[in-house]
């Protein structure tokens, strides 16, 4: 890692979150390798805890609006657009499962209705003020990530 | 947690006595083997509400566009009755074949347009503004005339074909942050439940219909620009080339299916 002064002095001012951003990879640089992307976008492990939220909140993930998982029973609402999810990390390595919530494109086909919630591959007309940006931070990738890990059945 | 398990098998008919055709053959083209009308996905208490016109919430902005109808606005002091009579007569069917092709602004138009063409024409009075509650009373009004007829439009007057294949080609092209196109919601995913709703064909022949949600009657471009919204794209103008481009090729996939305004949809 190298520390440039002005980042430096960034994180001093205003902390951790930050710092986190600092490091995370950008979009673009992302690596996918046979359908899965080895190297953690940050350099903060992820948090499942977290990771459970972002993956039901509406304006994060949402990632229930398409696919049922047991583990939120508490949740009302399960989609059915995609796959259930009990088991998910039976089924795929930690690798291919930052790929899929990175870019589902990379690991299905161009066709997938599932998001790419790391890419700036998007439709047109992309809503102003997101324009460039991601769906999730890097971080709430590693952190869904580390959700779907705990999904063994 | 509860799977939809697709559209229900179950007949519509308005007051015991009009037979609706919820359920079509489609067209030659069409890229589905049925057309299904968004009232076989809604629950069975949204489903009952429909069949009758006395229970139907929608009905009430229908009786306002009823007054409207008889109401003298605009310089030439006339009404819509004064040149249409009785709509009953003059109006039944009429909303079935919208869109129609517009030779004067050279491009198709609906019920709500047309509606502004005779304001503004011939009655001397002021185009409504987009969602007016006028305009969707009206535009309710005359649809409701065609309650029970089978939505066909005539792609052969005019330009129609190429508009058709504009909105053809918009209704598969990913837009947004979430790079979703009509087609990966109603046409892919139809019968599957995305999150708390259940995805219909996404047919347009209820229009304007009644949502519990809103409480009130919302307008076919209103839909639209929700549906584009909910991609996290920037959504155009309502009857903009676009949007009229989409509710062409829009109201040909639902051709067959009786017009049902004003439906009633969660
Ligand atoms: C708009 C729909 C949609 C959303 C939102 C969505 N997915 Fe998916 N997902 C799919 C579809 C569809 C598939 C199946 C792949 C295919 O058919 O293209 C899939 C596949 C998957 C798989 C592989 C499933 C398996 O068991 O084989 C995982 C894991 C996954 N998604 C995780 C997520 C996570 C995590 C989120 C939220 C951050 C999310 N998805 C959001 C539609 C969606
Ligand atoms: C002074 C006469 C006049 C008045 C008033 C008038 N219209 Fe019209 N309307 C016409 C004429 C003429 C046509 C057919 C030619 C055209 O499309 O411009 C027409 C066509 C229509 C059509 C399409 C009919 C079809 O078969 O395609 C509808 C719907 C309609 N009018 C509704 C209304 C409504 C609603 C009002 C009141 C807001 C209204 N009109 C007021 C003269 C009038
Ligand atoms: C992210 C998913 C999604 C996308 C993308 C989407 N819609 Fe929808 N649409 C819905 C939902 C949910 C509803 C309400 C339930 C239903 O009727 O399907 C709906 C309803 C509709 C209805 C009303 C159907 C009825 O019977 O009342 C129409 C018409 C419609 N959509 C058209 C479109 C068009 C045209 C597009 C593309 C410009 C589009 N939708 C894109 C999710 C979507």
């Amino acid at each position: 890692m190298s520390w440039k002064p002005r980042t430096f002095l960034a994180c001093l001012i205003v902390g951790l979150p930050a710092l986190a951003a600092a490091d995370a990879l950008a979009p673009a640089d992302v690596k996918f390798d046979d359908m899965s992307v080895s190297q953690s976008l940050t350099s903060q492990p992820g948090d499942p805890e977290n990771g459970r939220k972002v993956f039901a909140n509406r304006s994060l993930g949402n990632c229930l609006a398409c696919h049922a998982v047991k583990d939120q029973s508490d949740q009302l609402f399960h989609g059915e657009v995609g796959p259930p999810l009990d088991g998910a990390a039976d089924r795929w390595s930690e690798g291919e499962l930052r790929a899929i919530v990175a870019d589902a494109k990379e690991v299905f086909s161009e066709q997938t209705v599932m998001p790419g919630f790391y890419s700036l591959n998007v439709g047109i007309n992309v809503r102003e003020d997101l324009v460039g940006k991601t769906i999730l931070t890097a971080q709430e990738v590693e952190d869904v990530v580390a959700y779907l890990a705990t999904l063994k059945e | 947690i509860a799977f939809a398990g697709g559209p229900v098998d179950d007949e519509l008919v308005i007051d015991g006595e009009i037979q609706m055709i919820t359920r079509a053959a489609p067209p030659e083209g069409h890229p589905l083997d049925e057309v299904l009308s968004g009232w076989l996905y809604r629950t069975e208490e949204t489903r009952l509400l429909e069949t009758d016109t006395f229970e139907n919430p929608g009905m009430l902005e229908v009786q306002d566009g009823a007054d409207l109808w008889n109401t003298v606005d605009g310089s030439a002091g006339k009404s819509c009755a004064s040149c249409h009579g009785d709509a009953e007569e003059s109006m039944a069917g009429v909303g079935a074949s919208f869109p129609k092709w517009d030779e004067a602004s050279n491009r198709p138009i609906n019920v709500e347009l047309q509606i502004n063409k005779c304001r503004t024409e011939e009655m001397g009075a002021e185009a409504y503004k987009f969602d007016a509650p006028e305009q969707k009373a009206l535009t309710a009004y005359v649809k409701h005339q065609s309650l029970g007829t089978p939505v066909a439009i005539d792609l052969a007057e005019g330009h129609m074909q190429s508009w058709w294949e504009k909105g053809n080609e918009l209704y598969y092209t990913r837009t947004g942050q979430l790079n979703l196109s009509c087609a990966s919601c109603h046409e892919q995913n139809n019968g599957n439940y995305i999150r708390a709703d259940h995805l219909s064909q996404g047919n347009v022949n209820g229009f304007p219909t009644y949502r519990l949600k809103q409480a009130s009657l919302v307008s076919l471009h209103n839909r639209f620009r929700g549906c584009i919204r909910d991609t996290r794209a920037e959504f155009p103008a309502a009857f903009s080339d676009e949007l009229m481009a989409l509710e062409v090729y829009v109201t040909w996939r639902g051709t067959g299916l009786s017009v049902e305004t004003p439906a009633v949809r969660q």
